[in-house]
């Protein structure tokens, strides 16, 4: 019996003493989980499922990926939760919003900034665009800064709340036109800004390409532009804001992906970030993304660890006057 | 009158068959503490990928319309409402099953959820236009006036003390405040991490209605092993079905109120129950048997929670705004197969549209014969000796609270809020008008918020929060609310200040 059990602990000590040598070449071993830091149902949510439902497929992880919401605070107990206690073993992938945890972590009163999280790749940008009612007077954008010059202070707009993509567009836009605007956050998130809007609450709101794209579609909105560089595919009948001469980037889009922990072994983040993007690729993920309405655009780690190190700077400079 | 013609399509065997899946297992997973519709819905999501658009809306809208009903399973016999909109069940429902009547509460709750539901779904067929018009017309001062509304509710909502009912609903609307806050993103009471999303309602509500519950049954249980098994009478159907619609006015003001409240975007149907029973009880000639396990208690919280159901999804399908949390993984379920709500469904996917609201009109119908079936169960459940149940509640409660967000910090919250309420409750404070605070807190203030913001901007806070037809209404109803309530407090001088005195003055009075 005690032969047994020490042949047993040596087989065990080879396994693990193999298992660490060769750089996790079985990773994953079991599914893997996705924290998504907002509800069942919300965009982010809907896109996490879809992006990463062939992840079991041989030529992707070989592994299913389960998501787990922790929703609360605007993304921050997810986030809190993921940079404090998820385990950096690889088994804990985590979903980022670009720019809310940046904005949030300048902001301070959060436990994470961009140096808690290893980038593993992104799968989804979505712009903000500015949004009047289909029966509004304003037509472009100049109607809404010629409005607001007029009356400054008094152009009401509405967008998913504080520290979020839709704040970060409505800074821009009041720094590059000059004036000063009324920005009302709402406590619904996109889908409560956007029902202001419709019904009149507001004069115009900055909300989701992908919300706005279906609002239209129902024929409630009309979209005056686009807070990105280039025209979307969605909408390419809506010039960006500058086109329309406002100095406006693409700061405010909402860049969706996939990260982990600070301290996830090299091994497991380089298997990763030479796997998932690829997994993104997968026709049939592109199809029903499309279907739903949601802008993809992949990147890899090294330009996703590129773009935060540029958004943070943008951010900083930013909220600084705030 | 176009829903006729794509009857056919949901009576297909398949069809049909996921139709029952879904009522049966809506009904089951209603009645498990914690599940509320809008996680049954979410869970149900990554089925209907492989499913036909129409059929997966055939398999959400079942499980929608009978998780809100299953609720009123656990409500009435264990005292735990399965979601926020069976709280009002609980004060009627309970009572009637401790006195025996568990069978004919269930019966009734069923039958007034089919009335309600079936009502509020002909409204969503028929009136859909005029409707969505109408759920616009509700911005942030009007939610404000009728969170305000709801707070009026909170004093008269127990049988016992206004004093007592209003200062648990203050220490829930100060519940209500802990955590980041919505829309500034300010700090407040957050002492430990688990309270940084602020306090979950679901894990409340279980807290604040099991525990207490938990910890009463395993007291007894200890000294009197026999202690409290409800005794189930047998209740005939049809002797419901008669009492159902003999009660004509708590049937009518609860599917009423719940068809305009659940319309309202942001209110959706967690008030719902409480207000129609609020209302119910005030115009009813019998008030004072509410809360003593009184049918017409029962029947106009039950029809109101299911009478929100069809109204609640007129801002999703014609504005392609989620009108609540349930109809915003409901869009989910929608644009996974690249529909779009709004006109594009009811012009390009009529076959879609109209069979997913006609299922949900069949829906009701079985929920209501299952349901009927599984009140003859009841009695069966309510045999389980106090230790069993306390056991299973406990755990149910557990699993329940950590469920919702996948948190360990909820199941602390849960059990933290359950064990300050059953000392609360020796006190005679109740835990619905505590839950009605936390509930209403948020909508109050961020619409509060939002509104003078709004306000600053264009005019005042006084013109934006105190004129226009729709704002006078809402306080012109608060403002009866409160003398009401306030007249019946000195005409009837209550000394009744416990629940079992107001049950021994039911005893004498029947």
């Amino acid at each position: 019996m005690k032969k047994l059990l020490a042949g047993a602990a040596i087989a065990l000590a080879a396994v693990t003493g193999t298992a660490q040598a060769d750089g996790h070449a079985n990773y994953p071993e079991r599914p893997v989980m996705l924290m998504v830091s907002y509800g069942a149902g919300g965009a982010t949510d809907f896109q996490a499922r879809i992006v990463t439902m062939t992840a079991g497929n041989e030529d992707a992880l070989g592994m299913p990926i389960a998501i787990i919401n922790k929703p609360g605070a605007g993304g921050r107990v997810g986030w809190n939760w993921f940079a404090g206690q998820a385990d950096a073993d690889g088994y804990t992938m985590g979903a980022y919003n670009v720019p809310h945890f940046i904005a949030q972590s300048i902001e301070g009163g959060v436990s994470y900034s961009t140096d808690s999280f290893e980038p593993i790749a992104n799968w989804g940008a979505d712009p903000a665009v500015f949004v009047v009612a289909a029966d509004s007077a304003f037509n472009s954008m100049s109607d809404v800064v010629g409005y607001a010059k007029e009356n400054p202070g008094k152009l009401t707009f509405s967008g998913a709340g504080l520290f979020v993509g839709h704040h970060i567009a409505a800074l821009q836009l009041e720094k590059a036109a000059g004036v000063k605007l009324a920005y009302i956050p709402n406590n619904k998130g996109g889908a409560g800004a956007m029902k202001a809007v419709i019904a009149g609450e507001v004069l115009g709101g900055v909300n989701n390409l992908s919300d706005a794209f279906r609002a239209r579609e129902a024929g409630n909105v009309k979209i005056l532009g686009v807070f990105d560089l280039e025209r979307n595919d969605f909408l390419p009948d809506v010039p960006t804001l500058k086109e329309q001469g406002y100095d406006i980037d693409n700061a405010s889009v909402n860049f969706r992906g996939v990260m982990v922990p600070k301290g996830t072994p090299q091994g497991v983040i380089d298997k990763l970030a030479a796997t998932v993007p690829a997994m993104f690729e997968n026709s049939r993920v592109a199809s029903r993304m499309k279907a739903g309405g949601s802008p993809m655009h992949i990147m890899t780690r090294d330009e996703v660890l590129e773009m935060w190190a540029a958004r943070e700077e943008t951010l900083k400079e930013l909220l600084a006057g705030l | 009158m176009e829903f006729i013609q794509y009857f056919g399509d949901v009576f297909v065997p398949f069809n049909f068959m996921l139709l029952m899946l879904g009522t049966v297992g809506g009904l089951i997973l209603g009645a498990t503490p914690g599940l509320s519709p809008t996680m049954a819905v979410a869970l149900l999501i990554p089925f209907t990928f492989r499913l036909e658009p129409a059929q997966g809306l055939i398999l959400l809208g079942a499980a929608y319309t009978s998780t809100v009903a299953g609720g009123a399973v656990s409500a009435i016999l264990l005292k735990i409402p399965g979601a926020p909109a069976n709280i009002a069940t609980t004060l009627d429902g309970h009572t009637m099953a401790k006195k025996g009547q568990g069978a004919r509460a269930l019966q009734l709750s069923f039958l007034a959820s089919a009335v309600g539901g079936i009502f509020g779904v002909f409204l969503l067929i028929f009136l859909t236009p005029v409707l969505a018009q109408w759920a616009l017309a509700f911005g942030p001062s009007h939610l404000f006036w009728l969170a305000i509304l709801g707070v009026t509710v909170i004093g008269s909502l127990d049988g016992g003390s206004v004093v007592k009912g209003l200062l648990a609903g203050c220490i829930g609307l100060w519940l209500s405040t802990i955590g980041f806050d919505d829309i500034m993103g300010a700090q407040r009471f957050i002492f430990h991490d688990s309270l940084a999303g602020g306090i979950n309602v679901i894990p409340a509500l279980i807290g604040l209605f099991a525990i207490p519950q938990v910890i009463t049954m395993f007291a007894k249980g200890r000294s009197r092993l026999d202690a409290e098994v409800l005794e189930v009478e047998r209740h005939p159907i049809g002797d419901a079905i008669r009492e159902v619609f003999g009660r004509m006015r708590a049937l009518s003001i609860g599917t009423i109120t719940g068809s305009i409240i659940g319309l309202i975007p942001g209110v959706g149907g967690q008030i719902a129950g409480l207000v129609a029973y609020d209302q119910a009880k005030k115009t009813s000639p019998e008030r004072d048997k509410f809360g003593t396990g009184h049918p017409e208690g029962v029947i106009a919280a039950e029809s109101a929670n299911n009478a929100m159901v069809g109204p609640s999804l007129v801002p999703l399908l014609t504005l392609s705004i989620p009108g609540s949390p349930t109809a915003a993984v409901l869009l989910g379920g929608l644009l996974i197969h690249g529909i779009f709500p709004g006109s594009d469904l009811f012009d390009n996917h009529p076959q879609v549209a109209w069979t997913f609201i006609n299922s949900m009109l069949i829906g009701q119908v079985l929920m209501c014969i299952f349901g009927l079936y599984v009140a003859g169960l009841a009695a069966r459940v309510a045999q389980v000796p106090n230790e069993v149940m306390a056991a299973v509640v406990l755990a149910l409660a557990v699993f329940g609270s950590y469920s919702v967000q996948t948190s360990m910090g909820d199941v602390y919250v849960m059990a933290a809020l359950g064990t300050g309420m059953y000392f609360l409750e020796r006190f005679g404070f109740s835990a619905a008008p505590l839950v009605l605070g936390l509930i209403l807190g948020p909508i109050a203030e961020a619409n509060f918020i939002q509104g003078s913001m709004i306000a600053n901007a264009t005019s005042s806070v006084s013109q934006y929060f105190f004129t226009g037809a729709l704002n006078l209404t809402l306080i012109a109803i608060v403002v009866l609310s409160v003398g009401y309530s306030v007249l019946m407090e000195l005409r009837a001088r209550r000394v009744v200040t416990t629940k079992d005195e107001a049950v021994a003055k039911e005893e004498a009075l029947s």
